[in-house]
């Protein structure tokens, strides 16, 4: 982004903010009456009878506001997102996620919210650490965390059982998890004891910050992959594929998607997110047979985490009441709400418990106890572009053709080069 | 293009009626200069629609192309860096190969479907329009449908491909993500999905040979095979060549199966990616709009150039009746 133009947004985020302050203290009554239709995009189509009883409330409360959906597949959102920003059309609330944040941010689209929290007394430190960090650019708030990831370790109980080894507990650390694979591997029935994807943020992103390692540094300006700790962080999914050989080939993974070869059976231990109980439960097999325990233990329990956030537009023709819906949005009645679908954890601290009572035939708390081990999800202005070169270079290293250290070596390379062209406007 | 040969002939006579006739019938006028706007009036919404949704957009991507964008709106030139990073971006060198890959495998759909429009075109055929219904069946299946169903047939572990050659005793390969094969199988589908299109035109453009021509053939003493090769292929020159361009350049924007069937985290992603997925990769992923628009542009004049040499090349091996 080039001078002019981040100049451009911080005077289009500065007469927002006035206008801001500005309607609320003097124009507000005057609009009361008068109704007004804002729109709230989202991706997720699990999540719309929720959403819809969050905003149904939401009207109770304020009958002249009223709230239409606009759901886009994920897949179309963030191009859809952007063209209406580009056009100055973008809807006037919007789910945002940590990979796109800063983009946006940095982009001048997002409003900035904290005086609007401070003026009403909205108490930001209920939401979880790592997803309030996330949300912030240049030590300001855009969104308002909506929900949180976990993570933790699926077991398939009756394979634990056939090959005699002890069920996990909560308590294990890495090695543990390499002798339980290294027994419940069985190349005669084709079973294995865990999968080891080259899925980011199913695989290393979970084992990086266990072992002291960063994807990428503090300020957002390096790239962590060359850090020895980083690769060690990887190098456990790696050997569990090349050197132990006790976890489905890249191309199987690739083929069939890990969570299918867990539920049906063909392997015993599957890291998954806090959105899966649900697919699985959809599996009877598989909901009789699952159970989960907290992420094994590297040097520390740290773990990335990604969560979504609501962001008002920076030109909604509406921001008064765009801002009384995120609000409520944020509110304890809304978060407990979401938590009742079973696929999200909400980010307000203390109201997940419908989300475990929505999980009654898995230990669901675990993941929830886990939780201030979460550190911010990793991102820079542009994550999209230096993302998919891990995910791309890593695959030599899963098929053996190149050690891991020397993939790392490629991926902060190139990494590094795209992270000083953000600093210079791409 | 369509035009065949007896088209134009039948064309010709038309013009040859007596002049008289005409006069007769009141069917001649004499040329008039006054109406030459209604022409331009029937070519409008034409011209408008290719205007504003075909030119304009070339020409702004030419310009667009010396760009660099910012995020949202907002654009600075820079001269030729995008084309300088293009020629330099060992990524783009892959996709154009692979590309060129996919080209050479879609153009076999070419000899396919003369072969199967011959077949269907054997008088006596029965049952014609349920076998053409058939082949063109993947033509209007939607591209999303295709490429789900064969990446189940493809599947390394629990495919239908597999299981039959495991029948055999052959222990198959992970199709589509396997890099060295990946390719062959994504072009495999789209072969099979060019074939039944490609044959509808040629089925069109043999009907149009006259039958005495192999009539006088068989009286000759000529069988079927030299039927095909003396009567037909040189006669169906013109829509074979139609084919083949159309082919290329369909061949040159394939982007939809290898979207739909390689996954961003598929290990054969760098083998089997093609220029325009990655313009879409690098405009839509990764917001660098200028590039891509350069890499847009690079590909239209690749097709301009190679549609050109198709063109000259043709005087040597078309035939217009």
């Amino acid at each position: 982004m080039d001078r002019l133009h981040t100049r451009r947004a911080a005077i289009r985020q500065t007469l927002a903010t006035a206008a801001f302050v500005a309607l609320g203290a003097v124009a507000a009554p005057a609009f009361a009456d008068s109704d007004v239709t804002l729109s709230y995009a989202m991706w997720d189509q699990a999540q719309m009878p929720a959403m819809q009883q969050i905003i149904s409330e939401f009207h109770q409360a304020h009958p002249h506001i009223n709230v239409k959906i606009q759901l886009t597949p994920w897949s179309d959102y963030w191009t859809k997102l952007r063209t209406g920003a580009t056009g100055g059309s973008a809807p006037d609330v919007f789910w945002m996620t940590v990979a796109y944040f800063k983009y946006y941010a940095a982009g001048g689209v997002l409003t900035q919210l904290d005086d609007l929290a401070k003026k009403d007394g909205l108490d930001m430190s209920v939401y979880v650490p790592a997803i309030r960090q996330a949300y912030q650019y240049d030590g300001k708030t855009f969104g308002i965390p909506k929900d949180v990831n976990s993570f933790g370790l699926f077991y398939n109980k009756t394979l634990f059982k056939a090959a005699g080894v002890p069920l996990p507990t909560n308590s294990w650390t890495w090695n543990d998890v390499v002798d339980a694979a290294k027994k419940l591997t069985d190349p005669t029935k084709g079973t294995y004891g865990i999968v080891a994807a080259d899925a980011d943020e199913l695989t290393w992103y979970l084992t990086v910050p266990q072992a002291g390692g960063a994807v990428i540094s503090a300020d957002g300006k390096t790239s962590g992959y060359d850090d020895p700790n980083t690769i060690k962080g990887v190098q456990f999914w790696v050997d569990m594929v090349d050197k132990y050989h006790v976890s489905p080939n890249l191309q199987q993974t690739t083929d069939t998607d890990p969570l299918s070869l867990f539920t049906s059976g063909k392997v015993a231990m599957y890291y998954g997110g806090s959105w899966d109980p649900v697919a699985i439960a959809q599996v009877p097999d598989a909901k009789a047979f699952t159970g989960v325990v907290r992420l094994p233990k590297g040097d520390t329990s740290k773990f990335y985490s990604n969560g979504l956030a609501n962001a008002i537009y920076v030109n909604t023709p509406h921001p008064q009441e765009a801002w009384e819906f995120v609000k409520f949005l944020s509110s304890k009645r809304a978060n407990e709400i979401q938590s009742t679908t079973g696929t999200v954890i909400p980010a307000y601290q203390g109201q997940a418990d419908n989300y475990i009572k929505g999980l009654p035939w898995l230990d669901a708390k675990v993941l929830i106890d886990q939780l201030p081990d979460a550190v911010p999800f990793p991102s820079s202005e542009n994550t999209p572009v230096w993302r998919q070169f891990a995910t791309k270079e890593l695959a030599n290293a899963w098929a053996g053709n190149e050690s891991v250290a020397d993939a790392a070596k490629k991926i902060a390379d190139q990494m590094n080069a795209a992270l000083a062209n953000e600093q210079h406007g791409q | 293009m369509m035009a065949s040969s007896s088209q134009i002939e039948q064309g010709r006579s038309a013009r040859r009626i007596d002049p008289k006739t005409l006069r007769a019938s009141g069917l001649r006028r004499r040329p008039s200069h006054r109406g030459w706007w209604q022409g331009y009036f029937f070519i409008l919404p034409t011209a408008l629609g290719i205007g504003v949704f075909s030119l304009w957009p070339i020409f702004q991507t030419l310009y667009f192309s010396f760009t660099t964008w910012g995020a949202f709106g907002g654009h600075k030139w820079s001269g030729f860096a995008n084309y300088r990073h293009a020629f330099a971006d060992t990524e783009l060198l892959q996709a154009s190969i692979n590309t060129l890959i996919y080209t050479g495998m879609a153009l076999t759909s070419v000899p396919i479907a003369i072969v199967v429009a011959a077949l269907l075109n054997r008088p006596g055929m029965k049952a014609l329009t349920i076998y053409r219904t058939l082949y063109f069946l993947p033509v209007v299946t939607l591209p999303a449908a295709v490429a789900l169903m064969w990446k189940l047939l493809y599947s390394g572990d629990y495919g239908v491909i597999n299981w039959l050659l495991g029948l055999a005793g052959i222990d198959g390969p992970y199709w589509l993500s396997d890099p060295a094969m990946a390719i062959f199988a994504v072009g495999g589908v789209a072969v099979w999905s060019q074939v039944g299109y490609n044959m509808v035109i040629l089925l069109a453009g043999m009907q149009t040979i006259p039958r005495d021509y192999y009539e006088a053939a068989e009286i000759d003493g000529a069988g079927g095979f030299r039927q095909f090769f003396w009567i037909t292929v040189p006669l169906l020159t013109p829509s074979i060549f139609f084919v083949c361009v159309i082919t290329v350049i369909n061949a040159f924007q394939a982007f939809d199966l290898v979207y739909l069937m390689i996954s961003p985290t598929n290990p054969a992603l760098t083998k089997t990616e093609t220029v325009v997925y990655l313009f879409y990769q690098r405009g839509f992923v990764e917001n660098n709009g200028g590039y891509a628009a350069a890499i847009a542009f690079l590909l239209m004049v690749a097709i301009l150039i190679l549609t050109a040499i198709q063109f000259r090349l043709q005087k040597r091996w078309v035939h217009y009746g």
